[in-house]
């Protein structure tokens, strides 16, 4: 591998030779802190999952026993049920949403780069700040009901849905926008000159030549709807608790969030805790990996 | 001049609609702070009439709500902000250039480590960074930039990896030949050919540091040190008791010093998240 780069000229003895007396200026700031804000405490998150602790100091080796609990944790199952719907509902309804707005801002339109600019605009916004803003307004509507949005864990859902869809929307958008218009016009005129029908060339040239958009669109919602946290703590803060065989859980929670408060029940679930998060992190990256390879596999060799 | 068929206005007449109920959301917060405290929870969707309308006072009233004033925290979530995304595009950027360049063993294991930083969820890292950074000192806001530089070089390096594989070798040859140390060559050199990609690395990290609440709420100290998002959550920790015309003023002064950088860099963004995505 680098004995051909060497023949590409990507790799100079000439600049490369000066560069490794210097590497520790160049690489020591990045990966001292590296190791302080990820390595350690990704080796470290592992090895706790395994032990019974209260601050990292104290941990004891206890084995699987946290894994065996979180297995049987009701509220994690439940925040995982949520996860997985909360993420089909959401990959489909921004994705297709994304898609037409960026289809028709494509074409000749008065006024597309005013919408862009709107449509983006609620990315800037914080998950925080977003969560409470929404959490007046469907209260505000649910109110003409004499109700309010953490009555119901279905209100809770749908809402979390709306919010990150009007946000989220409009960064997928900008992918698709950049996917649409490096499609080339050639292609679209032999399209046309062949008698295509409109339907035809979306599904038959269009769409085949924004798949790398696709794929990156859906890596992205898929992975922020599981990793989701600060717009469900703000919205509903996973309330309303309901009852499910015999435990105490919260409706609306989400992955992330069951995780977090996992962490404040009391110190004895701190290894419960964190062996939540090393599920949650093998799933994430699963996941993200068997997406990768399967809209990948579709991609237009150009 | 362009022209536009018919079906081109009704889009238009359409997209006009659907801009309006996004930008609803926003004009509910303008609505609401200028109204009094009782009125916003009895009638959240009406215009300030003359008597619930009372101009200013709930800005006035917010910059001291919430047992911690609201300037302060805006000060904080600055120098956080700032001072991260500058250390993580030096640092990384000047990391990358020699992973890219210099293809030994420890460079391409720590460009991997960095790949797989990124599909890492941060509650996987949550407690033990918390507890890491507080051993280290390092839960000071003076301080919290290093993690942040920690926790964000995966996507920086990454793109900057990316961007410096496509750079000619004979510019940096010519500048060894005329006699420039690798530091010169770095910041005479390559620091201004990567220009475009530290405008889309500067946004994404932008975005993610000003608006993150998870990582400076565990920590940093609250009861001295909030950022924004820190400062609007508990706001909402007393909901029914609280003053909401106050703290929808607080978070339209949160949000309008954004809305502003936006609509006058918003090409910048646009292309930065288009730019970042494709190499994402």
């Amino acid at each position: 591998m680098s004995k051909k780069n060497d023949g590409a000229g990507l790799n100079s003895r000439l600049v490369r030779k000066p560069m490794q007396k210097w590497g520790w200026l160049f690489l020591l700031p990045t990966f001292a802190a590296f190791i302080i804000g990820f390595i350690w405490p990704f080796v470290q998150g592992i090895y706790l999952s395994f032990c019974e602790f209260h601050v990292a100091s104290d941990a004891e080796f206890i084995g699987l026993g946290n894994y065996v609990k979180v297995f049987s944790d009701v509220g994690f199952m439940n925040a995982f049920k949520n996860t997985a719907l909360f993420a089909v509902v959401s990959i489909i309804l921004i994705n297709v949403v994304a898609f037409m707005i960026a289809y028709a801002l494509t074409q000749k339109m008065r006024g597309s780069n005013l919408f862009r600019t709107v449509f983006f605009m609620p990315n800037l916004i914080g998950g925080v700040v977003l969560g409470y803003i929404w959490s007046l307004i469907f209260d505000g509507i649910l109110a003409n009901y004499s109700t309010y949005l953490t009555a119901n864990a279905s209100y809770g859902f749908w809402g979390l849905v709306i919010l990150v869809a009007w946000q989220q929307i409009g960064y997928m958008m900008i992918i698709y926008i950049a996917g649409l218009q490096s499609v080339s016009e050639d292609m679209l005129e032999a399209a046309k000159i062949d008698g295509a029908s409109g339907a035809q060339t979306l599904f038959k040239v269009i769409i085949p030549n924004v798949m790398p958009s696709i794929t990156i669109c859906t890596f992205l919602t898929l992975t922020n709807s599981f990793k989701l946290f600060d717009q469900n703590l703000a919205l509903t803060g996973g309330l309303p608790s309901i009852i499910e065989n015999g435990t105490k859980v919260n409706a609306t929670e989400l992955l992330a969030l069951n995780i977090y408060s996992t962490y404040n029940i009391k110190w004895t679930y701190h290894g419960v805790a964190q062996a939540k998060a090393v599920i949650f992190f093998l799933l994430v990256a699963v996941l993200a990996i068997a997406q990768q390879t399967l809209t990948g596999r579709k991609e237009v060799q150009q | 001049m362009k022209k536009y068929s018919l079906s081109s206005k009704i889009l238009s007449c359409f997209f006009v609609l659907l801009s309006l109920v996004w930008v609803f959301p926003i004009w509910e917060v303008i609505i609401n702070s200028l109204k009094s405290n009782d009125y916003v929870k009895l009638e959240p969707f009406a215009l300030p009439n003359s008597e619930t309308f009372v101009g200013f006072a709930n800005y006035v009233k917010g910059l001291t709500f919430g047992n911690y004033p609201f300037l302060k925290s805006v000060g904080y979530s600055l120098f956080i902000t700032v001072v991260s995304v500058v250390l993580i595009l030096l640092c990384c950027s000047m990391a990358a250039w020699y992973i890219a360049r210099v293809q030994s063993t420890a460079s391409k294991v720590f460009y991997y480590l960095c790949l797989f930083s990124m599909i890492v969820p941060f509650q996987m890292v949550m407690f033990t960074l918390t507890s890491t950074a507080k051993d280290l000192s390092l839960n000071t806001p003076w301080t919290i930039p290093i993690v942040y530089l920690g926790f964000g070089a995966g996507l920086a390096i990454f793109m900057f990896v990316g961007f410096v594989k496509g750079l000619p070798l004979e510019i940096e040859e010519a500048a060894v030949i005329d006699g420039c140390g690798p530091i010169q060559t770095f910041f005479q050199v390559i620091l201004p050919m990567l220009k475009p990609t530290m405008i889309s690395v500067g946004i994404l990290e932008l975005m993610w540091v000003w608006n993150d609440y998870l990582l400076p709420y565990l920590v940093l100290d609250i009861t001295e040190y909030r950022t924004i998002p820190i400062h609007v959550q508990y706001l909402k920790g007393s909901y029914g008791t609280v003053d909401l015309g106050a703290t929808m003023a607080i978070i339209m002064m949160a949000i309008l010093p954004i809305i502003i950088v936006y609509l006058f860099c918003q090409k910048h963004i646009i292309k930065g998240v288009a730019a970042g995505a494709v190499k994402g």
